[in-house]
């Protein structure tokens, strides 16, 4: 295909159209959004379904048998349908929808590890990862009596998995590791990690937070045991994300919360529990950001997650050839295997400071340990500024970072 | 002057780079440690009393150039104050620097803090109020003695 070919199938202009808040000015400065690993914006069509769906559809669902009842639940589970299809599930009832990427890790760790793990077995998770994927299975492992391992990373950022093969042993009951790391940006093995997992017999959680908007993802063919992401970082709403688990394990696992729409019957003596999805589902749930984050893979799906991909690509070499090149920033997380994360320090400035004269210059980035305080550990500093791109951000996006950088060396000089 | 430019003025900066009173006192009376959980600012602060008065101090920790020249600059404020006249600087600094953006802070307050009204500027940067104020609460809780730790989070 020729670039041209390439450039008429992604158009950053024209995608940058889709999202109001891009025009925003802050402190007089056009908004460069660079925070995209904490969240992303949204796209017009997914305002325009959230105000459709208050104005036009809400009601609860599932029960009623009124008109609005049904057209609500039709678009919920036309939205649950969605997800199956960006994540290549095979029946739409493996599709859990949860608050987000943390609360599916929590159900996971409350449901499978509480049927499943027991005094002396093993968890293993990564040097890498989000504290909603630490501290669910410290909790369970602390109750149960388990032991929680971790896959040692060398200082690229990048997971040893040698040292991975000979931690599995039969104790090992799950493997829970981070596609892509948000304060480093790695994009692990992860096809390679299910496998040996399951040449021992262990399942495995993927993380999908940071990968989901960002490249395709296809359970079957990983054959991942459960994958959860959240809708927001995804161009959806907050408080909305999906747990895909296969459906043997699902079927197996016990509730995690009860309540309404999770039961089949109730009687003070005994509750049957309901099929799945909804045997995970208690409660009346986020129906309006379901049906958001529906809108949001489709706007996603239309653009083509392999299109985004490659755009974005092309923006981290730029953005860390760019960044490289300035006088006294390192880069933290330099693995062979990238998504568009630029972690970084600032001679002589610390993070805070440098992300402060960031924002006057209308830059938003993120400061701080981003909830990975091992990962800061394991490279000995206490915290780094963050460039996080999406498919929105731009070339000159980031040669305004770079101006604004300098900015921060004249200060800290 | 821009707001940036004012918050990290030449001062500031100094004593981010030059801290005093930069050592952990031996022979001390009273401490604590402060610790920010949103950005990691961790401090301990160290007062040597004699009787009423603050003999000697000293800090160490790490964190933003806002919180480290804030507590440089409170080292060298308070160190042969009473209490009394700590706690007094404690809350006049307080004070101007929760002032809301916008609010007219009266010329000789400002002045009445000496070198610390550097920090004045720091109001119209609301993220970074608590870097600015964590050396003080620690200080503080050193001489209560209520508690061995404080958080800016609770």
């Amino acid at each position: 295909m020729s670039t041209l070919e390439k450039e008429i199938l992604f158009d950053v202009t024209t995608v940058r159209k889709d999202f109001p808040i891009l025009t925003l000015s802050v402190y007089g400065k056009p908004l460069v959004y660079l925070d995209n690993a904490a969240t992303t914006q949204k796209p017009q069509i997914v305002l325009d379904t959230l105000t459709k769906y208050y104005t036009e559809q809400n009601s609860n669902i599932h029960r009623g048998v009124h008109f609005l009842s049904e057209v609500a639940t039709f678009e919920y589970e036309k939205a649950r349908g969605k997800v199956k299809n960006l994540l290549n599930a095979a029946d739409s009832k493996e599709i859990i929808f949860t608050k987000g990427t943390t609360d599916g890790i929590n159900l996971v760790a409350h449901s499978y590890g509480r049927t499943h793990i027991n005094a002396g077995d093993e968890v293993i998770i990564s040097a890498m990862e989000h504290h909603s994927n630490i501290v669910p299975w410290q909790l369970l492992c602390e109750e149960r009596g388990a032991t929680l391992r971790v896959i040692p990373m060398n200082d690229e950022g990048e997971l040893l998995i040698d040292g991975f093969q000979k931690m599995l042993s039969p104790k090992t009951k799950i493997v829970s590791v981070v596609y892509v790391s948000n304060s480093l940006g790695t994009i692990n093995p992860i096809k390679k990690i299910i496998e040996l997992s399951h040449a021992n017999g262990t399942p495995v959680l993927i993380d999908g937070a940071q990968s989901v908007a960002h490249m395709k993802v296809d359970v079957r063919e990983l054959d991942c045991d459960f994958f959860v992401f959240s809708g927001h970082k995804i161009f959806g709403p907050t408080g909305i994300g999906a747990l895909y688990g296969k459906s043997e394990w699902l079927e197996k696992m016990i509730p995690y919360q009860g309540g309404g729409d999770m039961i089949r019957s109730v009687t003070f003596e005994k509750t049957t529990f309901n099929d799945l999805p909804f045997k995970f589902e208690a409660g009346t749930p986020n129906i309006a950001g379901g049906i958001g984050l529906g809108a949001a893979i489709d706007y996603v799906q239309k653009i083509g997650l392999d299109a985004i991909r490659e755009y974005e690509h092309e923006l981290l070499e730029y953005g860390t050839d760019t960044l490289q090149s300035v006088n006294g920033l390192r880069i933290i997380g330099t693995a062979k295997e990238k998504a568009s994360v630029i972690s970084f320090v600032v001679e002589n400035a610390h993070p805070h400071d440098v992300g402060t004269i960031l924002d006057r210059e209308g830059i938003a980035i993120r400061t701080g340990h981003h909830c990975t305080q091992p990962v800061m550990q394991r490279f000995g500093i206490p915290a780094t500024a963050r460039a996080s791109l999406s498919m929105y951000n731009m070339k000159e996006e980031i040669d305004i970072l770079v101006r604004g950088i300098e900015k921060v060396k004249e200060i800290f000089g | 002057m821009s707001e940036v430019n004012e918050l990290y003025q030449q001062l500031i900066l100094e004593h981010n780079k030059s801290p005093r009173n930069f050592k952990k006192l031996e022979n001390a009376t009273h401490d604590a440690d402060g610790y920010n959980p949103l950005c990691g600012d961790h401090y301990h602060v160290w007062l040597k009393l004699d009787g009423d008065t603050i003999a000697d101090i000293g800090f160490q920790g790490s964190g933003c150039a806002i919180s480290k020249s804030s507590a440089s600059m409170m080292t060298s404020a308070v160190k042969g104050a009473t209490i009394q006249e700590a706690k007094e600087m404690l809350e006049k600094y307080h004070s101007v620097i929760m002032t809301k953006i916008g609010d007219e802070i009266p010329e000789e307050k400002i002045e009445s803090l000496g070198s610390l009204g550097a920090l004045a500027g720091v109001r119209e940067f609301p993220a970074r109020i608590k870097c600015a104020s964590l050396a003080w609460h620690t200080m503080n809780a050193a001489l209560t003695q209520k508690e061995k730790s404080v958080s800016t989070e609770n």
